[in-house]
């Protein structure tokens, strides 16, 4: 479903991805580890379509080139990102917000727009997901909303918003292990067939959470290993020392636990 | 749901004002010969006299022109604002001209194709399109009735409203007692101006203790047609009295005249309630600002004991706006408002704001301001606060935000505090902000475009003052704010 192939991404003179080589399929949850500047993020807003970088190689989504649409393009193509730090923004009503980002994408793939009445059946179904109060909905964007509570409105909108490949960048950053258990049943409600998830996370603990089929370990721009969750696990033992300072073909012998597809 | 009952509202308020329009037309006729009769250009003594004649005036109106014409020809422009104007020539102007009717056109298509398009943008019915183009319409019989009723029921109310020189006709006590007396003709150069040679405006009278049962806004937009450049406006609550007056039209409005320089008077009495809303959209100019109009304009009212005056304006057209919506907190409890939401786009300047006046005990004031700046437009919030010896316990709370899109374009915020009592409480809040490309980015990876995310962003900063307009016109003047952003992002 997705595929993505020497993926590089720089900016001004700083190379950021150097290569990246992924392939997701439907229905698949890949899961990301990387230490701190490896490039997850970037990798994340490289999918999204991001302005500032310079990008290189092959990224298509349902065999579209996704790397020659703008973000809303993308979006309304079925991408969604899930932002590490969600942007406020103030006066503009949550609800509002996201029947306007609903119909934007129904209105560029050519569906009808829906009305304010049924949306707010849609938008109940969803907040029920992730444990919100209806007063949410009428709050400004993130504005004054808790670490945890943006995050909730991320995947608040995820499930409005039924994307084809969702890409969640450090879901879990700054969330109590409450928040945390509240987020991750979301997102796994939100598992299905048809959709394929790219979850990115320094820590082993959100997979304990969210399941992941496939673990990557990024490091300096290149995905250097991959294998099944229990690569995560021994990520959680050893950290990334294994990965870093340390030329690929010098890693240590680790039985492959499954293939990337 | 509530959309629908706006366009509900706006059809039949458009259907009132076709119906006022012909019977004007008819009222008037089209054989009169008032067309020729215009006055040379300049100003002097004989053309204050002329005016006034025309208007067949009283003598205390003629009396009052000529004082305010004498304090004119003394005064010498304010320099003081931060706009660059070019210099005006106030002999070329004429400033006599009968009232005409605009040229009536045969259809929408003999309508600027630029204006036409604005009109569909702005999302203006097309019945009311055509009443603001004056494109002959076919008058629906069962309106005469909309517009019967919506006189007798402020007839039966007591309330009177009409131009001002019917007023000065039919109301001379009212109007003389009134006129003047929050803006004396001395006040500023252009109030000195309008006070000479004012043309017409509107009237307006609420009695002691009547709520006013209809938003006054339709019959201005009707009136507002033809009032010509230096508009003159009172309206007067008594005692425990209400009103809510609306002025201005989202519809882009072009006149002949550059110069406007318009007076509004507001005097709430006791426990009256006055709550005063303009949509301001006069042709900004082309993209190097020629052409457009530039409106100097000195609103101001007195509340008494417990009266309470709030302003609203949304100013998005003109290219130079110098205006300071202003109250004199009189009486004892007395509160003064102040919501704006200015844009300054293209070449456009606008300075600013407010004054707010304390004289009397525990008086409160409120003063939320939004400037945005795009383009090379130019922005600017002038505001006082000052708060006389007798004020006691005298409260002020200010907010100025501006936004930047852009980078040539500038936003500049001159607070003055004068504070005379001690126990005055004055807050200032001002901030600067851009529209982020984080937020930009953040809307269009939920699907919006780049323009759709942009006017989302500006019309949520400016929600607390929309949310102060009537609703039917909070929704226009979003979509104004939108028409009027296009091809500023980026």
């Amino acid at each position: 479903m997705l595929h993505v192939e020497n993926l590089t991404a720089s900016i001004g003179d700083k190379q950021i991805l150097k290569g990246l080589d992924l392939d997701v399929g439907s229905g698949e949850v890949h899961a990301i580890m990387g230490p701190n500047g490896s490039g997850k993020s970037t990798f994340a807003h490289a999918l999204a379509g991001r302005e500032g970088y310079e990008i290189g190689g092959t990224v298509t989504l349902d065999g579209a080139d996704l790397l020659e649409m703008s973000p809303e393009e993308r979006a309304a193509a079925g991408i969604f990102m899930g932002f590490q730090y969600p942007v406020e923004i103030p006066g503009v009503n949550n609800m509002y917000f996201l029947r306007t980002a609903l119909n934007s994408v129904r209105r560029a793939r050519g569906e009808a727009e829906i009305g304010a009445r049924d949306f707010l059946a849609v938008a109940k179904e969803a907040m029920s997901l992730v444990e919100m109060k209806q007063d949410f909905l009428d709050r400004a964007v993130n504005a004054g909303f808790s670490g945890g509570e943006k995050k909730r409105n991320e995947i608040l909108q995820m499930a409005v918003m039924q994307p084809r490949l969702a890409v969640l960048d450090e879901t879990d950053s700054g969330l109590d292990i409450d928040a945390l258990r509240v987020i991750a049943g979301g997102v796994n409600a939100l598992r299905s067939p048809e959709r394929s998830m790219i979850v990115i996370t320094h820590y082993q603990r959100l997979l304990d959470y969210i399941k992941p089929d496939f673990v990557h370990v990024l490091v300096d721009g290149r995905i250097v290993e991959s294998g099944d969750h229990t690569l995560a696990l021994h990520l959680e033992d050893h950290g990334y020392a294994d990965f870093v300072n340390t030329e690929l073909n010098d890693a240590p012998e680790r039985p492959l636990a499954g293939a990337s597809s | 749901m509530s959309e629908t009952a706006t366009n509900e509202t706006v059809t039949s308020e458009s259907r009132r004002q076709i119906e006022e329009l012909t019977e004007r037309g008819y009222q008037y006729g089209f054989s009169t010969d008032l067309d020729t009769d215009v006055a040379p250009p300049g100003l002097n003594e004989d053309v204050v006299r002329l005016i006034s004649a025309k208007k067949d005036e009283p003598e205390w109106l003629l009396e009052w022109r000529l004082s305010a014409y004498e304090a004119w020809t003394k005064m010498d422009e304010p320099d003081w604002a931060k706009l660059e104007i070019a210099p005006i020539d106030y002999q070329a102007i004429s400033y006599w001209a009968a009232p005409k009717n605009k040229p009536v056109l045969d259809s929408m298509d003999d309508v600027d194709p630029e204006i036409r398009e604005m009109f569909d943008k702005l999302g203006i019915p097309l019945h009311e399109q055509k009443m603001l183009s004056n494109v002959a319409v076919d008058a629906i019989v069962d309106s005469v009735s909309v517009t019967t009723t919506f006189k007798a029921s402020l007839a039966e109310a007591g309330v009177i409203f009409c131009s001002f020189s019917e007023a000065v006709q039919d109301h001379p006590d009212l109007v003389r007692e009134h006129l003047g007396s929050v803006v004396p003709v001395r006040d500023n150069y252009f109030a000195a101006l309008n006070s000479a040679v004012f043309s017409d405006g509107s009237f307006c009278y609420i009695p002691k203790g009547v709520r006013c049962p209809m938003e006054l806004s339709t019959y201005f937009r009707i009136n507002s047609q033809n009032t010509g450049q230096f508009e003159r406006t009172l309206i007067v609550a008594e005692d425990d009295s209400h009103v809510s007056y609306l002025e201005g039209c989202t519809a882009p409005q072009r006149d002949e005249n550059q110069l406007h320089a318009a007076v509004v008077e507001l005097v709430a009495k006791d426990r009256a309630e006055i709550k005063y809303s303009t949509v301001q959209n006069w042709y900004p100019g082309d993209e190097n600002g020629v052409g457009g109009i530039y409106n100097f304009v000195t609103k101001r009212g007195r509340a008494h004991t417990d009266a309470k005056i709030s302003w609203t304006q949304v100013e998005t057209g003109s290219a130079i706006t110098w205006k300071y919506p202003s109250v004199i907190l009189q009486g004892d409890r007395s509160v003064g408002e102040f919501y704006s939401v200015a844009l300054s786009s293209q070449r456009q300047q606008a300075d600013t704001g407010t004054k707010m006046i304390h004289i009397g005990k525990d008086t409160t004031s409120t003063i939320i301001s939004k400037g945005i700046s795009a383009a090379r437009g130019q922005n600017t919030y002038r505001g006082l606060v000052k708060v006389m010896r007798s004020a006691e316990n005298a409260r002020n709370y200010t907010q100025c935000d501006s936004l930047l899109l852009g980078k040539e374009c500038g936003a500049h915020t001159i607070p003055y505090i004068e504070a005379k009592n001690p126990s005055a409480q004055i807050e200032h809040e001002a901030s600067t902000s851009t529209v982020g490309e984080d937020q930009l980015y953040y809307c269009r990876q939920r699907g919006m475009t780049e323009e759709d995310a942009m006017s989302m962003i500006v019309n949520g900063f400016c929600r607390e003052v929309f949310n102060e307009l009537p609703m039917e016109f909070a929704v226009e003047a979003q979509r104004l704010l939108s028409v009027s952003l296009e091809g500023s992002v980026g």
